[in-house]
């Protein structure tokens, strides 16, 4: 294989790992969306308080990775319940800017948090895989990615199925898409938007306990949310495979263009596609066509 | 209690409408023309930044609070008018020349920001001012040749007509000039058809554009306005400063300013000024309070973002109206004191209502 093709392939994978992180991120955010028409700008710092909660469990007390991760998840879980039910569900009713507006505030306090409790240094800690690789035709893939790579496929047709066959899946649904139908028909739409909300809250933890390996546990991390958001948009905003399709190709645009374009183009890489796509089609790939949607 | 009895047209709209607002108004401008004969120099450096923060903020409430458009990203204009201001300056344009063309470069920025807001609205419009912020941040990192890089670049000393402006109380004087004459001018501005144009396309589009009104070249306006006072605010803050680097407009200023113009209240340009006043002063306030708190919250580093966040989060919750809003009913408490009825000010119930069908 010569080295070009290589290089490619490396990036390539590169891309896939960190994008199915962002699609990870940006698919809590349309699932919240969906469910409660708030934009979640404080997912990220879910996301970031997961990650810190993550290195306190494996670096400070020393618990092994897989409990550390379900001990997380089951936190974060809980705590986006908690946020939904005891304040975002308040601003029901008022126009989205309220939303957007409450979001950026919960994340300007929980990011207070988190640097007031972990303090302000960047951490990092071990997963079964550091350091670890595999060889394939030549080219050489860091596990890790591979297990991220995995993780999220499987998180993916949980949901899935979750959504398709469980009744509360179905019960979801029924209210994200109308809620005062589901509603008159017997499903309690503020328990189930809470439940959304946790929903979110967990994949987001499981996307702060894997990003930090590849990045670090930094609160600069909430950056991801807006890279999420451009990958909502670029598959179609309110559309949950074309946020998984969108968070791919955002990983994957930003590792080329930090290879093959002049230095600097990586980190707005992802924000050009959001304006460029928002002016061109603003649905998106996968974005419905009905109605008028921006 | 206070009747409206006007013996003239020209009477129901008056800046001024009432012989108390003469004498309040009145005693506020003694009170800042008087600050630098009381005030030490480093308050007064506190009073000219929080003046220059009443022109950002007016400057987005004008596009926010009466247009109706989200930006999320108005440090972008800041970033533009102080940069350009500085690059200006240094290539010999004199001050009095200098800070008009920077607002007018911002209000270029502006206009080509406003393009996607035809195009596209609220959360949507929120993203794209966003990512432009980012954009231009990065931007200015990258183009070393004008601004400097990461390395940053020095501003000139402030001079006009042969006068420096370097000193403390003068800087003060002509931020105070500046803002009262742009508060003016949008006030006025507010006032005319544009400006009514612009509250049309606040509260409906459908309604503005069956009024006549030109939908899209009202939104773009906007933007440029916008853009170009804050570009103004963005000159001045270069001399603030005085030393220019990408990190001094990042995100967080554009939150900030968000902030300043919704803690304020929406749809009104007291409101702009109050909400710049208060975020100006917290950080000081804060540091203030530092040496009074126990050690163990006072050395930390998150203790101004959460802050900032809980008022935040305080006031979208509990006062959504803002500052602007609590000063009327506290106005109304006071001016009909027995009789006042909570009732006046009540929000109405509302209910979930969806904006994805629209």
């Amino acid at each position: 294989m010569s080295p070009e093709l290589a290089l490619f392939a490396q990036i390539t994978m590169n891309g896939i790992a960190v994008g199915a992180i962002y699609a990870l991120i940006a698919l809590g955010i349309v699932l919240i969306y969906k469910a409660t028409e708030v934009l979640n700008f404080a997912h990220g710092d879910i996301l970031v308080l997961g990650a810190f909660i993550a290195w306190a469990l494996i670096a400070l007390m020393g618990l092994p990775f897989w409990a550390a991760l379900l001990i997380v998840m089951a936190l974060m879980g809980a705590f986006a319940y908690g946020l939904d039910a005891l304040v975002i569900r308040r601003i029901a009713g008022q126009p989205q800017f309220s939303g957007v507006m409450l979001t950026i505030a919960l994340a300007f306090m929980i990011r207070g948090l988190v640097s007031m409790i972990f303090g302000p240094e960047s951490q990092s800690y071990r997963t079964p895989w550091s350091g670890q690789s595999t060889q394939v035709f030549g080219v050489s893939f860091a596990n890790i990615e591979l297990v991220i790579m995995g993780v999220v496929l499987a998180i993916t047709l949980g949901l899935w199925l979750f959504f398709r066959n469980t009744r509360l899946g179905v019960a979801m649904q029924a209210s994200s898409q109308n809620q005062l139908a589901a509603y008159l028909n017997g499903v309690q739409v503020k328990r189930v938007n809470s439940l959304v909300f946790a929903l979110g809250g967990a994949t987001a933890a499981v996307a702060g306990v894997f990003l930090a390996p590849i990045a670090l546990v930094d609160t600069a991390l909430w950056l991801v949310t807006l890279k999420a958001l451009a990958a909502i948009v670029l598959g179609g905003f309110g559309s949950i495979p074309g946020a998984i399709l969108g968070g791919l190709l955002i990983g994957l645009i930003e590792q080329y263009a930090g290879v093959y374009l002049p230095h600097g183009f990586k980190d707005i890489a992802a924000y050009l596609v959001l304006i460029g796509v928002l002016i061109l089609r603003p649905r998106g790939i996968l974005g419905e066509a009905h109605g008028r949607r921006v | 209690m206070r009747f409206a009895y006007d013996t003239e047209y020209r009477q129901g709209f008056a800046l001024l409408r009432h012989p108390e607002d003469w004498a309040n108004y009145g005693l506020l401008a003694a009170l800042l023309l008087a600050a630098p004969f009381f005030a030490s120099n480093y308050i007064l450096g506190e009073m000219a930044y929080v003046l220059i923060l009443c022109i950002a903020a007016m400057g987005l409430m004008l596009l926010t609070g009466f247009t109706g458009q989200i930006s999320l990203g108005h440090a972008a204009f800041v970033a533009i008018g102080a940069y350009a201001h500085a690059w200006l300056m240094r290539q010999g344009v004199p001050m009095a020349a200098s800070i008009p063309l920077a607002a007018l470069i911002a209000a270029a920025a502006g206009l080509v920001v406003g393009i996607p807001a035809i195009r596209v609205h609220g959360l949507y419009l929120a993203m794209v001012t966003l990512a432009f912020a980012i954009i231009v941040e990065q931007l200015i990192g990258m183009w070393r040749g004008v601004t400097g890089g990461f390395m940053g670049l020095s501003v000139p000393r402030p001079e006009m007509f042969g006068l420096s402006l370097a000193s403390p109380t003068a800087f003060y004087y002509f931020c105070l000039a500046v803002a009262v004459v742009v508060l003016l001018g949008l006030l006025n501005l507010l006032r005319s058809g544009l400006g009514r144009a612009f509250v049309g396309v606040r509260d409906s589009e459908a309604a503005a554009a069956g009024l006549g009104i030109n939908v899209k070249r009202v939104k773009i306006g906007a933007f440029g306005l916008s853009a170009g006072v804050t570009g103004l605010a963005g000159a001045l803050m270069a001399h603030h400063i005085g030393y220019l680097t990408p990190d001094g407009f990042t995100l967080l200023l554009s939150l900030e300013l968000v902030l300043m113009v919704v803690i304020g209240g929406l749809g009104s340009m007291r409101g702009a000024i109050m909400g710049a006043v208060v975020i100006g002063v917290l950080p000081v306030a804060i540091s203030r309070l530092k040496a009074v708190l126990p050690d163990v919250v006072a050395r930390q580093f998150g203790l101004e973002l959460f802050v900032f966040g809980a008022i935040l989060a305080f006031f979208v919750l509990f006062e959504p109206r803002g500052l602007n809003g609590r000063w009327l009913k506290l106005r109304a408490l006071i001016q009909s004191f027995p009789l006042y009825r909570r009732d006046t000010f009540r929000r109405q119930k509302a209910y979930m209502k969806s904006e994805r069908d629209k």
